[in-house]
């Protein structure tokens, strides 16, 4: 060595760089990026009497049925996907004025039933665009009472708010157990 | 080298790399922040399916997870089965796992504590059905279907 003549010699910093390459792989190698995010379920308790259906009237009560062919039928008329979510809205927003649906939008239900051979995939879709109905009406009541969308009010400062739309507009999405319609 | 090598020998300067760790070190700390540990093999293929209605789910400490879907190992076969921690498991299982999972929390977190199933998108209902009705009878009545996030149309 001895190139050229220093006072104070420097440091070496070379092997910082291996030092640092060798965390950020052992980082690379041992975490994964990805954030849990899913739709989000209540089911019931079990119960040991049976519920009372009965006492629903049918018209309050929407009947959503995906058979094991992922076929979609809603109050017995064959339905594509894609027109679901506005049927639900309708069902939702209806306040008497239709007599097939619900009477008030506090006493709409939506119920859910699939078949033991219906794809997951397809549950998922159905399964999404029955909340994502829920999720407009609640947002389009919002809007018109408080001028916020349901998202966008704040859980500490306003939550007679979000209390006053999830009263006006319960999530009451049953999923039914499931029957087997046509197994062979 | 020798090239651009005069005949007194000068060698050539060695290139600065003194800023080269402090560019490592922000990448370092970048995945350190943006990602999280790995705490499980995937014994099953789980192609989440999509949603757009999804919600994060908030703390991790509060989840149990589940996973159904087809063996990553086709020696055992396609059709779907369910891995509860790092195994294979059955659906008598999940009540026994579930139970375990909840002794080591904090009894007062159980209430809050959330069930993540992770489904393969070719799953039938039949199996997550009897996941569902297992999860009720030991009152763990919070699930999650976990989805992939869509873009809204």
């Amino acid at each position: 060595m001895g190139k050229r003549r220093r006072d104070i010699p420097e440091i070496n910093a070379g092997s910082m760089a291996d030092i640092a390459f060798l965390l950020l792989v052992f980082f690379l190698v041992t975490t994964t990026m990805d954030i849990p995010t899913g739709l989000q379920v209540a089911l019931p308790p079990i119960s040991e009497t049976p519920p009372e259906n009965s006492q629903q009237k049918k018209r309050e009560v929407l009947e959503v049925l995906v058979n094991s062919a992922d076929l979609l039928l809603v109050e017995g008329d064959v339905m594509s996907i894609d027109k679901l979510k506005q049927k639900c809205k309708d069902h939702l927003t209806n306040e008497g004025r239709d007599p097939s649906l619900a009477s008030s939008s506090t006493k709409a239900i939506v119920s859910l039933k699939n078949d033991r051979g219906t794809s997951y995939k397809m549950y998922v879709q159905v399964y999404n665009e029955l909340t994502a109905a829920y999720n407009e009406v609640r947002d389009e009541y919002s809007m018109r009472t408080y001028g916020k969308s349901y998202s966008d009010l704040s859980p500490e400062r306003e939550e007679n708010k979000i209390k006053d739309v999830k009263s006006k507009y319960p999530k009451k999405l049953s999923e039914a157990e499931p029957v087997n319609i046509g197994v062979k | 080298m020798s090239k651009f090598k005069k005949d007194g020998g000068r060698s050539t300067p060695a290139i600065n790399t003194s800023a080269l760790p402090d560019i490592v070190f922000m990448l370092l700390f970048f995945f350190m922040v943006a990602t999280k540990m790995r705490d499980r093999e995937m014994k099953i293929r789980t192609k989440l399916p999509q949603a757009t209605e999804v919600e994060k789910l908030e703390k991790k400490s509060r989840l149990h997870y589940i996973f159904v879907g087809p063996p990553l190992d086709e020696t055992l076969g396609t059709s779907p089965r369910i891995q509860l921690a790092d195994a294979f498991a059955t659906v008598d299982d999940i009540q026994t796992y579930i139970t375990m999972e909840n002794a080591k929390k904090d009894e007062a977190e159980v209430p809050y504590m959330t069930t993540s199933l992770k489904a393969d998108e070719t799953v039938k209902m039949g199996i997550v059905s009897d996941i569902k009705q297992e999860l009720r009878k030991v009152n763990a009545l919070k699930l999650s279907y976990t989805a992939a996030k869509a873009a809204k149309d």
